[in-house]
């Protein structure tokens, strides 16, 4: 138990000088804060069913607002060899990745606290239920912050890091119900949003903030959020293992 | 029990042989250098030893913790000082301090006291709230040594710990390492400055192509290879290095165009034979002299001799 506080202070640690060093830098700002609002004012400004798409935008920027964070703290640090000092202090290969997961999730809170209030302003909408909907937003920033520091070990080369988690973040806001109702799909294409984590925060959100889903009902996606969050923080525990060479 | 015991570690990364099968101890309060060439194995032997390297083969016990078995221990036990200087660069210098006593489960008031005395230790006392990336290179390297001392470590490693600095930078650096030492503090150094293992280190291990050459005092290499001289040597026209290379009697040829310096086994033969290419190649001595060999032509002799062990 007590080795257990003791990682958790020291993850706590690592999340607060990432915050410290990271907060400011060009890509978190530019693709964790920027670009979630112009996604927000191209889609709410337009004609259409808004109502549908602000689970989804809200979802896009703590996506965006996590992922951005992990891939500057560690890709950077990757590349400037400080990574390395993580190692040598006296915390295990999980504390690191929890600590990594941490800093991207406050980051990824602040992102969607900034979404929410510009929806806020542009198209005032009831919330469905206010509790559920903190839950599934802790959770998707949870979630999104384990899947981007994953993405982080796992890019061989930091300088290209950037492609990478574009490549594989643009197709999920189109596949993972989003912007686009994956019920529009043909039948044969519904396994990929399923096999896609993001989904089922967007799926949550959306209920928690309109009280309906369109495919999986919400105790089965924030199940699959936390589960998924523990899963690929075990997995980024394993690679930085791995990554030692 | 020493304070670092080696025992035939080994290193492959992929087939590349990196380390291959050394073994040494390290006393404890003794300077340990570890001299080799670029892309001797310095570096990947102290990642080994700190566990930012998997060992593929052999053993190590650091301040008493098995590194195969205990990793946490040793991370305890030992600082260690990168060869870059890879500190926080939006973080203050007592911030990056302060980060790394949290890190070592310091408490509030013990981190912020080991700070202020080791940015006092190592003069940086004013420049505190100054950000890392504003920091000199010197400075910037003073921190990072500073860093590795937040939580009072038994062992410091060192790798290449000047490299970048000018000699002011140099000079205070290795004042540094003398006084932590002569506080009690055990230093594991890699360098490939001659001067400055022969200067600092109580023992020296040389280093070559992962395996270690010999070890010893400065004294007892210096005195080992007190036989190694230098023949100096100019021609009236240019020779090429080659011709030079290989001969009898020669260990070594440094330079280029008409003057050499020819570290040498035995003087007369050397002599003789560099003269009969000379007269080969059409061109005449214009200057010879000999020598005793300096630290860096030892070293590069020892390097150079396949049988010293």
């Amino acid at each position: 138990m007590i080795k257990m506080l003791d990682e958790l202070k020291k993850a706590f640690f690592i999340a607060k000088k990432d915050l410290k060093e990271y907060y400011f830098k060009p890509p978190t700002i530019s693709w964790g804060i920027m670009f979630p609002i112009v996604f927000v004012f191209a889609f709410l400004i337009r004609e259409g069913n808004k109502l549908w798409l602000i689970p989804g935008l809200l979802t896009l920027s703590i996506f965006f607002g996590t992922t951005s964070m992990s891939a500057a703290s560690i890709i950077f640090e990757r590349r400037m060899e400080s990574f390395d000092r993580l190692l040598l202090f006296p915390i295990s290969y999980y504390g690191i990745a929890l600590g990594k997961t941490l800093s991207s999730f406050f980051f990824g809170l602040l992102s969607s606290a900034i979404t929410l209030a510009t929806i806020w302003i542009l198209f005032p909408v009831p919330i469905h239920n206010i509790l559920l909907l903190t839950i599934c937003i802790i959770g998707s920033a949870l979630q999104f912050s384990s899947i981007g520091v994953l993405l982080s070990f796992a890019v061989k080369d930091p300088m290209q890091s950037m492609t990478v988690f574009n490549s594989i973040r643009f197709p999920i806001i189109f596949l993972s119900n989003m912007i686009i109702p994956i019920k529009k799909l043909p039948a044969y294409m519904l396994l990929v949003p399923l096999a896609i984590p993001v989904t089922y925060s967007v799926e949550s959100i959306r209920y928690s903030l309109l009280g309906t889903y369109d495919i999986v009902p919400p105790t089965i996606s924030i199940t699959i959020i936390f589960a998924s969050y523990l899963a690929f923080l075990y997995i980024t525990g394993l690679l930085i293992r791995k990554n030692i060479p | 029990m020493d304070a670092i015991i080696v025992e035939e570690l080994t290193k492959y990364y992929g087939n590349l042989l990196a380390v291959n099968k050394i073994s040494f101890r390290v006393k404890w309060r003794e300077i340990f250098g570890f001299l080799g060439p670029n892309g001797a194995g310095k570096t990947t032997t102290i990642r080994m030893l700190c566990g930012l390297a998997k060992i593929s083969n052999g053993s190590a016990y650091i301040a008493g913790c098995n590194l195969a078995k205990d990793l946490k221990c040793v991370k305890k036990s030992i600082g260690v000082v990168q060869d870059v200087s890879n500190l926080y660069y939006e973080l203050t210098a007592m911030d990056n301090l302060l980060f790394s006593g949290e890190m070592y489960g310091l408490n509030r008031k013990e981190r912020k006291e080991r700070a202020i005395e080791l940015l006092k230790f190592f003069g940086l006392f004013d420049k505190k709230d100054v950000k890392f990336k504003h920091l000199s290179k010197g400075q910037k390297r003073r921190l990072v040594i500073a860093a590795a001392l937040m939580h009072k470590p038994k062992i410091l490693f060192l790798d290449e710990p000047t490299i970048g600095l000018d000699v002011r930078g140099r000079r205070m650096i290795w004042n540094l390492i003398k006084e932590l030492n002569k506080k009690g503090l055990t230093i594991f150094l890699t360098t490939h400055n001659i001067y400055e293992a022969f200067s600092l280190c109580n023992r020296i291990a040389i280093i070559n192509k992962g395996k270690i050459v010999t070890i010893g005092t400065p004294e007892v290499l210096k005195e080992k290879f007190s036989g190694s001289e230098v023949l100096e040597v100019a021609f009236t026209r240019e020779l090429d290095k080659k011709d030079l290379t290989g001969l009898s009697g020669i260990v070594k040829v440094i330079g280029t165009g008409r003057s050499f310096k020819i570290i040498v086994n035995d003087p007369i033969i050397a002599l003789e034979e560099i003269a009969k290419k000379a007269r080969l190649r059409g061109v005449s001595l214009s200057y010879i002299n000999l020598r005793g060999a300096d630290a860096e032509e030892i070293f590069l002799r020892i390097i150079s001799d396949k049988n010293v062990g």
